[in-house]
């Protein structure tokens, strides 16, 4: 095996793991992608399918390759998400949506299954936030009503919805959600963690 | 570290899923090199801290460069190893926040420390750092002052107390490595501050002893990862398990929890009344097949002759007649020889001890059922609270990638959302209570007229009836008339109920009880008549009986004298079991009824499944291209799924086979199919042909009403058939108890025969109503009493549930009061900003906190990360995010009295305070001056 391309060197291999949940193995499987001579790991495959001209093969010298939102949110795992935008932009480091390969690794880490409830709470309240204010505000929540109902429901119900929504977790009364409330709420919803998980 | 070690290592490792690299073992033996080297490598530079100050200074900054240069091609196996080691330490009882609290404590603690480690790694020269080291050489002058003279190691000039520390601290970096990936930052961030508590933890770690047990540790890990993929697997396995769970969830999607409560019911009756068929067919149908006595042995298992040349001809099939009358499909088969085949099975007694169990196991089933639900309904008490804000933010499921998937997906989303809005709207609707109540008993009354008045109209009929049956040459109605009636009352009295009910304006999960209720009542008088029906017809063929008794008998015995009188001394030859003249058989003509109307009912079910829904929709769906009228918007529409029909026709079916199986062992095979083809059908037919209903609202948690139904049904249908059993006489030539007194003599029969002595006195004893009455008794007793307990039960959660809700607005109002800010909070704030390549710098926490400015003025803030940073975009999300911002959201807005921002003028608001310009008599508001 020493003789193969390495895409990543020991310590970095060492780092994601450390700084994620994956096992080595699973950054590593080898599993043939199509048009690749060789194997290649499993996440960074994954990265340099969507555009093999783009990202190189080489990532022991940490290159600097962003992967823009269009591409990644066509990944089957997120395309029919409703809310794969704000998934992409929450994970991205410049808030745009473009991935670099460590945002790439975070997003699925993130939503792995072995991740903590805390952190998932965390980035779910970001990817709910999406005027990114800190806050889930009645815009938030209408939009991701109406993401979730594909705009089905009539305005009067909407507005009972939100209403509802922050009347039950709004615990400091100030008409939209923090994080601790947010917090508050998710962590005793019974499949938040079945359901904010995707396996790649 | 020998090399056979690691390589042990290394294939543990393997085995727990942490691969390790081709390169590491090329790389080994200059891993194991260098390993060998570290020591005296380090000692020489230690032992070079000398009093020269100036020297020590360049000595440091050696130290450094070493050091770095070890990092980067450092052994990195034995590192990743004993990182694996403190994980395991450390594993128990760590949690994110813990963690992230702590690393702040650290940085207030000893921001030393941290910068001196950043720095060690980083080679950055700013004003900042210079400071650090500054103060990092302070340190480093203390450190070793007391051993200035000594040319020993770091280790053990520290003292007693500064070695703790430095434990303290290793053992708080090890901790961060072991809970780096549950921190909320970047990845850039999370690396760099990884290698920096590596390298932490490297440099002094000898001053730690080192931990055994990577085996064990590896194999922990190794089952913990088999367990929960085991664990995914098998959960994946029990729901791939459960039938029609696909089919119903999709059903569920897009009509609601109420249409897919019914198919749920359905699939659990699927389920009783496989386990019915198991023991039917297991104890009683395949051991007569088998061992028996074949067809045609015997007069109760031949044709009669008169019927033979028609019996296999289809119509009379149809009618059961026939072959199939005579088969083990019905009661009057069967022998009444004890036992049976070389087996010596005793299946007069099976046969009475199974028809005893299939109502054993049903009630048991029910009830056990019934108490499940209540158990599930009240389990769930803080469901209430977050039921729209659950639905929000977890109902998407992140896991789903295939299209179809996502819309029914969405579907359901949609639906579910809509029942909860007309809960929620039920719940706050105000209204003319007075107005309403007055409605509901005007409804009710209306329809206890209703069913007074059909209840009346079946027993005039019924009435009639017999005086009809009585006289000779009546006409078609006369003789149907019971049916007409009956089946107009069917017709027309469910939509009746319907437009009376919509008076009452109930939430339709409601309103669909009572529906269910007043068509249930409606129909028992069907049940009324049919029984009364079936009781008369008893009774005739039991008069009938005995009078044919005797004509057997009669013949048998000529059969004998005239073979006698011809003075043939051999025996005669048996007369062909065909030519016997035999008796009614009423318990298989009861049996052949049910049969009869278990299938006429299977056939009008689907029937009007076919024309009602699907003819229908095919017409509103072609035909409305020309049409005058929308016909899809307009009349005829297309057909709502009847819930409350289907579920009383289940229901009532299931009675009936309740009812019959005693008589006929094969209804029970019927109704198997039966539900199975309608799951299918039923499930195309909504999918097909009907649209949701208008107020899409939410079955309740438990379908216990539907429970409740059937245990009210199969109480009464358990009337009938003990009745049978205990007080009418069994046909004297077919089934099983032929030639006994009463069914039931077959237990008596099988004590005083089969069981010692002493068994039959203690059954008798048993028996005796003297211990029975008092063990009624203590039943009635046990019941209050548990009854009693289960009220004070639920008096305390109650009075539990009230308190939690008054805790909860406490705890609001308790955050009302305190603004505090969570550590996590802080987090995702780091989150929110611009992406900085001096971010991924470990030092930035206290960057920040050394910026007073920012505090008090975001907007400099806001010019400071523009202007750093240059993009529009980022300044923008900078100047949203920063903290002082958020201050200023969650303080009570007072713009008034906070002061105006540096270098900004006063924006438009009205100014405070004495104004210098304002004279007497001037107006206050400048711009309002003419």
């Amino acid at each position: 095996m020493g003789n193969k391309q390495t895409i990543f060197t020991d310590e970095q291999l060492d780092a994601y793991q450390d700084c994620t949940f994956f096992t080595r193995k699973e950054i590593l499987r080898m599993t043939h992608q199509k048009g690749m001579p060789f194997p290649c790991p499993k996440l960074h495959g994954r990265y340099h399918e969507m555009a093999p001209n783009v990202v190189p093969m080489d990532y022991t010298k940490d290159p600097d390759v962003k992967l823009p939102m269009q591409l990644i949110i066509n990944m089957p795992e997120l395309k029919e998400n409703p809310f794969k935008e704000r998934i992409v932009e929450s994970f991205s480091e410049d808030g745009e949506g473009s991935l670099s390969f460590n945002d790439f690794v975070d997003m699925f880490s993130v939503l792995s299954e072995m991740a903590p409830r805390e952190l998932k709470a965390i980035y779910a309240f970001k990817i709910y936030d999406f005027n990114t204010d800190n806050f889930i505000c009645k815009s938030d929540l209408e939009k991701t009503l109406n993401k979730l109902t594909r705009e089905e429901l009539t305005a009067e119900e909407i507005t009972l919805v939100c209403e509802k929504v922050i009347e039950e977790a709004d615990m400091d009364g100030d008409g939209k959600l923090g994080f601790a409330d947010f917090e508050n709420m998710i962590s005793k919803a019974p499949d938040f963690l079945s359901t904010f998980h995707i396996r790649i | 570290m020998g090399k056979k070690k690691k390589c042990a290592l290394a294939v543990i490792m393997e085995d727990a899923g942490i691969e390790i690299d081709g390169q590491v073992e090329s790389d080994t033996e200059s891993e194991e090199d260098e390993a060998k080297e570290k020591t005296p490598k380090r000692k020489p530079r230690r032992e070079a801290v000398r009093p020269n100050r100036l020297k020590r200074e360049k000595q440091q900054k050696d130290k450094e460069e070493d050091e770095s240069k070890e990092e980067d091609n450092g052994p990195r196996q034995n590192r990743a190893s004993k990182r694996k080691k403190h994980q395991r330490k450390n594993s128990d009882g760590k949690k994110t926040e813990e963690g992230v609290s702590h690393k702040r404590e650290r940085d207030k603690k000893a921001p030393n420390k941290e910068q001196k480690d950043s720095e060690n790694k980083e080679k950055k020269t700013n004003k900042e750092k210079g400071k650090e080291r500054e103060n990092k050489e302070k340190k480093e002058r203390k450190n070793s002052t007391p051993s200035t003279t000594s040319s020993s190691s770091d280790e053990e000039s520290l003292s007693e107390e500064e070695l703790a520390m430095l434990m303290e601290q290793v053992e708080q970096k090890k901790k961060l490595i072991s809970t780096m990936r549950n921190k909320p930052w970047r990845m850039v961030k999370k690396l760099s501050m990884l290698r920096e508590a590596q390298a932490f933890v490297e440099k002094f770690e000898g001053a730690l002893g080192k931990g055994k047990g990577k085996k064990l540790y590896a194999y922990k890990i190794m089952m913990a990862k088999k367990w929960v993929k085991f664990k995914r697997d098998f959960a994946n396995f029990k729901t791939q398990c459960i039938p029609w769970e696909m089919k119903i969830k999709e059903v569920e999607s897009h009509f609601g929890s109420s249409v897919a409560s019914y198919f749920i019911f359905l699939r659990w009756m699927y389920g009783v009344n496989l386990v019915l068929f198991g023991l039917i067919f297991g104890l009683v149908i395949i051991p007569e097949v088998l061992m028996g006595m074949p067809y045609g042995s015997m007069p109760r298992k031949t044709v009669p002759r008169a019927e033979q040349a028609t019996a296999m001809d289809f119509s009379v099939l149809w009618d059961f007649e026939g072959y199939i009358k005579y088969s083990a499909l019905f009661y009057g088969y069967y022998n009444n020889q004890r036992t049976i085949g070389w087996l010596k099975y005793r299946l007069p007694m099976a046969y009475f001890m199974v028809g005893i169990s299939i109502f054993g196991y049903s009630l048991m089933v029910v009830i056990r059922s019934m108490a499940r639900n209540a158990n599930e309904s009240t389990g769930e008490g803080d469901d209430e609270n977050f039921t729209f804000s659950w639905k929000m933010f977890t109902s998407w499921d992140y896991l789903i990638g295939n299209p179809e998937t996502a819309d029914n997906k969405f579907a359901s989303i949609t639906t579910s959302f809509k029942e909860s809005i007309v809960d929620e709207q039920e719940s706050n609707k105000d209204e003319n209570i007075h107005l309403r109540r007055f409605l509901r008993v005007l409804a009710n009354v209306l329809i206890i007229c209703c069913l007074c008045g059909s209840g009346y109209l079946i027993y005039f009929v019924v009435k009639r009836s017999q005086t009809f049956s009585k006289m000779q040459n009546i006409g078609w109605y006369e003789r149907n008339e019971v049916e007409i009636v009956m089946s107009l009352l069917g017709m027309f009295c469910p939509p009746l109920f319907e437009t009376i009910a919509a008076l009452e304006n109930y939430h339709p999960r409601i309103g669909l009880k009572w529906q269910l209720g007043r068509i249930f009542a409606l129909f028992l008088g069907n049940l009324y008549t049919f029984l009364l029906a079936l009781m008369d017809d008893v009774n005739e063929k039991l008069a009938e009986e005995d009078v044919l008794r005797n004509i057997t008998h009669w013949t048998l015995l000529n059969h004998y004298n005239s073979s006698v009188g011809n003075g043939s001394t051999a025996t005669p030859p048996p007369l062909d079991p065909a030519d016997v003249p035999r008796g009614p058989c009423w318990e298989t003509t009861v049996g052949i009824e049910f049969v009869r109307l278990t299938v006429s009912d299977i056939l009008v079910t689907y029937v009007t499944i076919l024309v009602g829904d699907f003819i229908r929709a095919c017409f509103v769906r072609f035909v409305n291209y020309c049409w005058c009228w929308d016909l899809e918007a307009g009349f005829p529409s297309y057909a709502e799924f009847d819930i409350s029909g289907n579920v009383l026709g289940l229901v009532f079916n299931q009675g009936m086979i309740w009812m019959g199986t005693f008589y006929a062992p094969g209804l029970v095979g019927i109704n198997v199919l039966r539900l199975l083809t309608s799951m299918y059908f039923q499930c195309w037919a909504v999918m097909s042909s009907n649209v949701p209903h208008e107020r899409v609202f939410k079955a309740s948690k438990s379908n216990n009403f539907y429970m409740g139904l059937l245990l009210l049904i199969l109480f009464l249908s358990l009337l009938p058939v003990a009745y049978t059993i205990m007080s009418l006489p069994p046909s004297f030539d077919c089934g099983p108890f032929s030639g006994k007194k009463r069914m039931y003599e077959v237990i008596q029969e099988t004590i005083e025969l089969d069981f010692p002595l002493f068994v039959a006195k203690i059954f008798s004893y048993v028996a005796n109503p003297g211990l029975i009455i008092p063990a009624v008794l203590l039943m009635v007793l046990a019941i209050y009493y548990l009854n009693a307990v289960s009220e004070a039960y639920q008096r305390a959660n109650a009075e539990l549930k009230k308190k939690m809700q008054m805790l909860r607005e406490e705890e609001k109002n308790k955050r009302n009061n305190k603004a505090t800010t969570n550590s996590a909070m802080q987090d995702l704030e780091d989150l929110f900003k611009p992406s900085m390549k001096s971010e991924s710098h470990p030092k930035h926490v206290e960057d920040k906190k050394t910026e007073p400015p920012n505090k008090t003025s975001p907007v400099g803030k806001q010019g400071k990360a523009a202007a750093e940073d240059g993009s529009p975009i980022n300044s923008r999300r900078g100047a949203v995010l920063t903290p002082p911002l958020r201050m200023l959201v969650t303080q009570p807005p007072t713009p008034g009295i906070r002061a105006p921002y540096p270098g900004q003028p006063r924006p438009g608001a009205y100014p405070e305070g004495p104004v210098p310009w304002r004279g007497r008599g001037q107006p206050r508001y400048p711009h309002a001056a003419p």
